[in-house]
C-alpha cells in the first residue's frame, strides 16, 4: 500500500475504487427507488376499467343519472329548454372558467359531466343553488346549467369526460 | 444537564458484569431515575409523560385491532362492526382507540401550548421544539389515515378532500393526487396503503419521540420562571419526584380518557361514519375530527384553491420558524406582562378556528374565519417579533430556588434531600 501511494503522487487505486463504488451506488440506488415510487400508481386491473356504456332512453327533460365510472360519479343531465338559454346566455366576462356552452356538450340536450367539485372532490348536488345548476355542500362552490364554476373555492368548471353516443339512446363514457 | 456525573451504583455481580458490557441499565438509571429535573414543575410539565403512555396505548390497542379488521372496501366496515359485536372485548379495545386518539391531540395541544407559554422553544431547545413538530405532524398523519379505515362516509370523504388539497399545486397536482390514490378516485389501493402507512407511521413517531427526549435530556427541561437551572438546590432527582408526580397526573387523565370511552364513547366521533362509504353521495356536511377543525377552518377561509392549502400547511409550518420569530430574550409568559395577553387572544383565536370548522362554509362564519386566519398568522410575523422590542419585562428571579422559596430562603433547609449528591454551591 505504501508504494502504491508513494509511487502516484495521491491518486491511487483505492479512489478510483471509491469514485466508481460511489457512482454505481447513487445510480442504483436511485433506480431501485422508481419501482417504489411507481407501483403507487394505478394498476393494470385499475386501468382497465376504461369505459362504461349507459342507456339513456329511460331519462326525460328535467331529469339527472348518476353513474360510476372509474369509481367517479358522471352526471348525464337532459337540459330543458330554459336551462340550454341559461347556459347559452351566460357572459363569458361573468365566469372565472370562461368556456362557451357549446364546446361543453356534443347535443345541447344532453350534459354529461365528471361529478366531482374541482375545489377538492366532494359530489355537488343537482338542482341547486342560484344557478339552478349544482352546489357542493362540503365548501360552497356554485355550477352553472352547464357545470361551469360561478361562485368559488373552486376555480375550475366541472370537467368534461370523453365520451360518445353510439346511438340515440346510447352513450358510451370513457 | 446532561453532562450531570452518572450516579448509577451496580448493585448486584450481574449488574457490575452487564454495566461493563451494556450500560443499559446505567443510561435508565441516569435518564429516568436519577435525572436532575426543576424543582419548580407545575402539572403542566407532566404532559410529555402522558403522551408517551397515549403512543404506548395506541400501539397495544391498533396492533390488536390489525388482528381483526381487513383492509377492503368490500370487507373494511363490516369487519369494524365484527370487531364492535363478535371478537372478545373487541368493543372496548376500538373505543379505547377511536377515543385515546382524541385523548393524544388534547394531551398535544396542552403540552404545545405549554411550551408557547413557557417560551419552551427558545435558544437552546430550538432542536427540541422543532421535533416535536415534526413529532406533531406524523401524528397528524396517523389519525388522519386511521380514521379513513372503517371505510364510512366520513372517511371515505375526509380522505377525497384532503388528498385533494395536493391538486391544488400548480403541474404536477393531479399526478401527485393519482398517485397517493392508486386510482381515479379514493378505492381499495387507497385503503390498502392507508392501512399499511397507519401501521407504519406509529412506530416513526416512536423514533422521533426517542430523538425528542435525547434532545430534552440535552438541554434540560424548562421550568415556569424560564431561568436556567444554576446550582444543585434548583433541582430534583427524576424519581421519585418527577415519577410520582407523572403517575398521578396520569391516572387523572386515565379517568377523563375511560369517561369517554365507557360513557360516552361516540361523543368526539361523527356518526356519519356509522354509514358505509358511498362514493355517489357526499354527506351534507363534511366536517374533520375535531382535533384538525382549526386547520379546517384556516383552509376554507381563504377563497383561492392553492392559497387556501398553502395557508393550511403554513399555519404548522409556521410553528418550525417560532424559535426565531420570538425575539424576546426573556422566555417565560410569567415574566411578560403583554405577552401573557397576546398568549391567551392567540389561544382564544385557536378554539374560535375550531368552532368556525365546524360550522358550514357560509354567511357570518366566513367573514370571522377571515379575521382570526388573520390574526393567527400576524401573531407570529408581526405581534412576537415586535413585542421583543417593546415589551417591558418583569424582573427574573436569580434561580428557580429563589422563586420558590424567596431571596430569604436561600439556605439548604429547604432542599430536598435527594439533591443533596454534590456539595451545595449557594447563589
Amino acid at each position: 500500500m505504501v508504494e502504491t501511494m508513494s509511487a502516484h503522487s495521491g491518486t491511487t487505486r483505492r479512489d478510483f475504487i471509491y469514485l466508481a463504488t460511489g457512482a454505481a451506488a447513487a445510480v442504483g440506488g436511485a433506480g431501485a427507488v422508481w419501482p417504489f415510487i411507481a407501483q403507487m400508481n394505478p394498476d393494470a386491473s385499475t386501468l382497465a376499467l376504461a369505459s362504461v356504456e349507459v342507456n339513456i332512453a329511460s331519462v326525460k327533460q328535467g331529469q339527472m343519472i348518476t353513474v360510476l365510472w372509474r369509481g367517479k360519479p358522471v352526471f348525464i343531465r337532459r337540459r330543458t329548454e330554459a336551462e340550454i338559454k341559461a347556459a347559452t346566455d351566460a357572459k363569458l366576462a361573468d365566469l372565472s372558467d370562461p368556456e362557451t356552452d357549446q364546446k361543453r356538450v356534443q347535443k345541447p340536450e344532453w350534459l354529461i359531466l365528471i361529478g366531482v367539485c374541482t375545489h377538492l372532490g366532494c359530489v355537488p348536488l343537482g338542482y341547486q343553488g342560484a344557478y339552478n345548476g349544482w352546489f357542493c355542500p362540503c365548501h360552497g362552490s356554485l355550477y352553472d346549467t352547464s357545470g361551469r364554476v360561478r361562485k368559488g373555492p373552486a376555480q375550475k368548471n366541472l370537467e368534461v369526460p370523453a365520451y360518445t353516443f353510439a346511438s340515440d339512446s346510447l352513450v358510451r363514457i370513457g | 444537564m446532561s453532562g450531570h456525573a452518572s450516579t448509577y451504583q451496580p448493585k448486584t455481580g450481574f449488574e457490575r458484569w452487564l454495566d461493563k458490557r451494556l450500560p443499559l441499565p446505567r443510561m435508565m438509571y441516569d435518564q429516568f431515575v436519577g435525572f436532575p429535573v426543576p424543582r419548580n414543575l407545575n402539572y403542566f410539565w407532566t404532559f410529555g409523560g402522558i403522551l408517551t403512555l397515549c403512543l404506548g396505548a395506541q400501539i397495544l390497542t391498533g396492533i390488536v385491532l390489525a388482528m381483526h379488521y381487513t383492509p377492503h372496501v368490500d370487507l373494511a366496515f363490516n369487519s369494524v362492526e365484527h370487531i364492535m359485536r363478535d371478537v372478545n372485548y373487541g368493543w372496548m379495545i376500538r373505543y379505547l382507540h377511536t377515543n385515546g386518539a382524541s385523548m393524544f391531540f388534547i394531551a398535544v395541544y396542552i403540552h404545545i401550548f405549554r411550551g408557547l407559554y413557557y417560551g419552551s422553544y427558545k435558544e437552546p431547545r430550538e432542536v427540541l421544539w422543532i421535533l416535536g413538530v415534526i413529532i406533531f405532524l406524523l401524528m397528524m398523519a396517523t389519525a388522519f389515515m386511521g380514521y379513513v379505515l372503517p371505510w364510512g362516509q366520513m372517511s371515505f370523504w375526509g380522505a377525497t378532500v384532503i388528498t385533494n388539497l395536493f391538486s391544488a399545486l400548480p403541474l404536477v397536482g393531479e399526478s401527485i393526487v393519482t398517485w397517493l390514490w392508486g386510482g381515479f378516485a379514493v378505492d381499495n389501493p387507497t385503503l390498502n396503503r392507508f392501512f399499511s402507512l397507519h401501521f407504519l407511521l406509529p412506530f416513526m413517531i416512536a423514533g422521533v419521540v426517542a430523538l425528542h427526549l435525547w434532545a430534552l435530556h440535552v438541554t434540560g427541561q424548562n421550568n415556569p420562571t424560564g431561568v436556567e437551572v444554576k446550582q444543585n438546590s434548583d433541582v430534583v432527582p427524576f424519581t421519585p419526584y418527577a415519577t410520582v408526580k407523572d403517575g398521578f397526573a396520569m391516572v387523572v387523565f386515565l379517568i377523563l380518557f375511560f369517561w369517554f370511552v365507557f360513557f360516552n364513547p361516540n361523543y368526539l366521533g361523527h356518526p356519519d361514519n356509522y354509514i358505509p362509504a358511498n362514493p355517489l353521495v357526499t354527506p351534507a356536511h363534511i366536517v374533520p375530527e375535531w382535533y384538525f377543525l382549526p386547520f379546517y377552518a384556516i383552509l376554507r377561509a381563504i377563497p383561492d384553491k392553492l392559497g387556501g392549502v398553502l395557508a393550511m400547511f403554513g399555519s404548522i409550518a409556521v410553528l418550525f420558524l417560532l424559535p426565531w420569530l420570538d425575539t424576546s430574550k426573556v422566555r417565560s409568559a410569567r415574566y411578560r406582562p403583554l405577552y401573557r395577553q397576546f398568549f391567551w387572544i392567540f389561544a382564544v383565536v385557536c378554539v374560535i378556528l375550531g368552532y368556525l370548522g365546524s360550522k358550514p362554509p357560509e354567511g357570518l362564519y366566513v367573514v370571522a374565519g377571515r379575521i382570526c386566519t388573520v390574526y393567527y398568522f400576524m401573531h407570529f410575523f408581526v405581534i412576537l417579533p415586535l413585542l421583543g422590542f417593546v415589551e417591558k419585562t418583569k424582573p427574573l428571579p436569580m434561580s428557580i430556588t429563589e422563586s420558590v422559596l424567596g431571596a430569604g430562603g436561600m439556605g439548604g433547609s429547604g432542599t430536598p434531600a435527594g439533591a443533596t449528591a454534590m456539595p451545595e454551591r449557594k447563589g
